[in-house]
């Protein structure tokens, strides 16, 4: 599983940090970063499911 | 005073956002207009307004930022003569602001609000909490919403502007006139001009004794393309970190508060599960979202099979869409660790919260405070809570017993 965040629609609600701290993470603006270049393992995938399904802009993107 | 206001016929095509019923419980109002054949409601009340109560709805007028403008945010109509004068053009970036200045509008407030950079509030923020605590904990009761919510935002606010604390009763009474009680339009003059007079004065006294670390003379140096940002945009951005950051933050954790008074079970499960607050504060955000605000349409427009004309004004109704079934299973049930939850409490698309980062923090630190030093603690009297409604939602007055 990989994650990605379209940067286009990220408005920087900080709910997938909030909900995946392990995956996500702030830039200086606040908007989303990945943490996690690469697959994500196997104990967080839940979490970034989690982080997904809590982002109101629909930003980030699951890839399997 | 007498209410002289008309009885509600039909919520539907007569809802009247400042009637104290509707202040007290708008969430039965939301459902009955959602559930109805017709989810986006009319009145003609206060020169008339649209109000949707759907998730998918008020998600998507918010992108759509071109037709739905955010020339006036407020849920009723701009003072007259508002623009006019030699500070008319002060307004309220990034709120008040559309594309293509709405970006750098934002853009410049943005790093300020970053979760890295709010962290250096959150022992300040506590301190303060303690403070309130210590002021009513040996009484046995407190007005958690007047005498606890009411001074943590405020003074927070003021400490990142860098303005004296000693003025908290004013920029209180001046934030209730703005954005609280908007129906007296005299009362919202008065506010203003006091807010710009204010920080004009801030602006000048900067001039002549320059200062570091504060979000005024940080302002007031930045550059945009070359040039230093124009005096109206910097009064317009206090202007909003006083008006949108204060009342806002005070009536979610006056909510919260009221609602913890009532669920000894969510504090138990706060007290042996501390790793459920993040999940805990996003829920109850959700279910007690305080905020309304408005749009203006550029253009004609056909939305859902309304008929929008331009000039219309839209409420775009946050709380309405966070208790949508068809988006939140349960939505009137507060789940602590709900696993889905798109809740749009900061709205949503370009204009969404920029200080959420912090609004959250002060609802964090205020709870878990009060939580830590009075573990248990009931309502005096239900019935006896006093709420303000309309733009933002929470209780004024809410006494508890411990
Ligand atoms: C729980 C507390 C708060 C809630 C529920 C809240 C809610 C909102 C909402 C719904 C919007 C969107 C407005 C729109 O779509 O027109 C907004 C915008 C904004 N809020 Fe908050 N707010 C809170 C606290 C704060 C605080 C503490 C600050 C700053 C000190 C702040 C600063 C702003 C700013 C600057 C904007 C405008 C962003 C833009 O237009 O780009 N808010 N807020
Ligand atoms: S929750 Fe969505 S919009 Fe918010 S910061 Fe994360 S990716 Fe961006």
């Amino acid at each position: 599983m990989r994650v990605s965040v379209d940067s286009g629609s990220c408005h920087g609600h900080q709910m997938c940090a909030i909900a995946a701290p392990e995956v996500f993470g702030s830039d200086e603006l606040g908007n989303a970063t990945v943490l996690i270049a690469g697959d994500i393992p196997v104990e967080l995938q839940a979490k970034a499911r989690r982080a997904e399904a809590n982002c109101p802009e629909r930003a980030i993107i699951i890839t399997e | 005073m007498t209410d002289t206001r008309k009885p509600v016929e039909d919520i539907l095509t007569d809802y009247d956002i400042f009637d104290p019923e509707f202040i007290k419980d708008p969430y039965s109002a939301f459902s009955e207009i959602r559930e109805s054949g017709c989810p986006i409601a009319h009145t003609e009340r206060y020169e008339g307004s649209w109000l949707p109560t759907r998730y998918d709805d008020v998600v998507a007028i918010a992108q759509e930022y071109e037709t739905f403008t955010s020339q006036s945010i407020l849920v009723l109509p701009p003072i007259p003569g508002q623009n006019e004068g030699q500070y008319g053009g002060v307004k309220a970036p990034p709120i008040s602001s559309d594309p293509p200045e709405h970006h750098w509008h934002r853009r410049l407030i943005l790093p300020v609000f970053a979760p890295q950079a709010v962290a250096k509030y959150e022992q300040g923020t506590k301190d303060l909490c303690n403070s309130l605590i210590d002021e009513f904990i040996d009484k046995g009761t407190a007005d958690v919403a007047g005498d606890y919510a009411q001074h943590i935002p405020v003074r927070v606010i003021a400490t990142l502007l860098g303005v004296p604390l000693e003025m908290e009763s004013d920029f209180t009474a001046w934030v209730r006139a703005a954005l609280e009680n908007i129906t007296d339009v005299e009362g919202r003059k008065w506010a203003r001009q006091n807010i710009i007079q204010f920080f004009l004065a801030q602006v000048e006294d900067r001039k002549n004794n320059p200062r570091e670390n504060d979000f005024i003379s940080e302002l007031m140096n930045t550059e945009v393309e070359g040039k230093k940002v124009p005096l109206d945009y910097v009064l317009g951005v206090c202007n909003l970190m006083l008006v949108a950051g204060v009342d806002t933050t005070w009536s979610a954790i006056g909510s919260c508060m009221w609602h913890m008074a009532q669920h000894p079970e969510h504090r138990k499960a706060l007290r042996d599960n501390p790793e459920l607050w993040p999940t805990a504060i996003e829920e109850l955000l959700r279910v007690y979202a305080p905020v309304t605000m408005a749009r203006v349409l550029s253009k004609d427009a056909e939305f859902q099979g309304c008929p929008m004309k331009a000039g219309d004004r839209v409420l775009m109704a946050f709380p309405a869409a966070n208790r949508d079934p068809r988006q939140f299973e349960n939505p009137d049930e507060v789940i602590l660790d709900r696993e889905h939850n798109r809740h749009v409490a900061f709205g949503s698309g370009i204009h969404r919260c920029a200080g959420s980062n912090l609004a959250r923090l002060e609802v964090r630190v205020a709870l878990q405070t009060f939580l830590e030093r009075i573990p248990e603690f009931e309502l005096v009297n239900p019935d006896d809570v006093t709420w303000a409604g309309g733009q933002v939602h929470g209780p004024r007055r809410c006494m508890v017993k411990f």
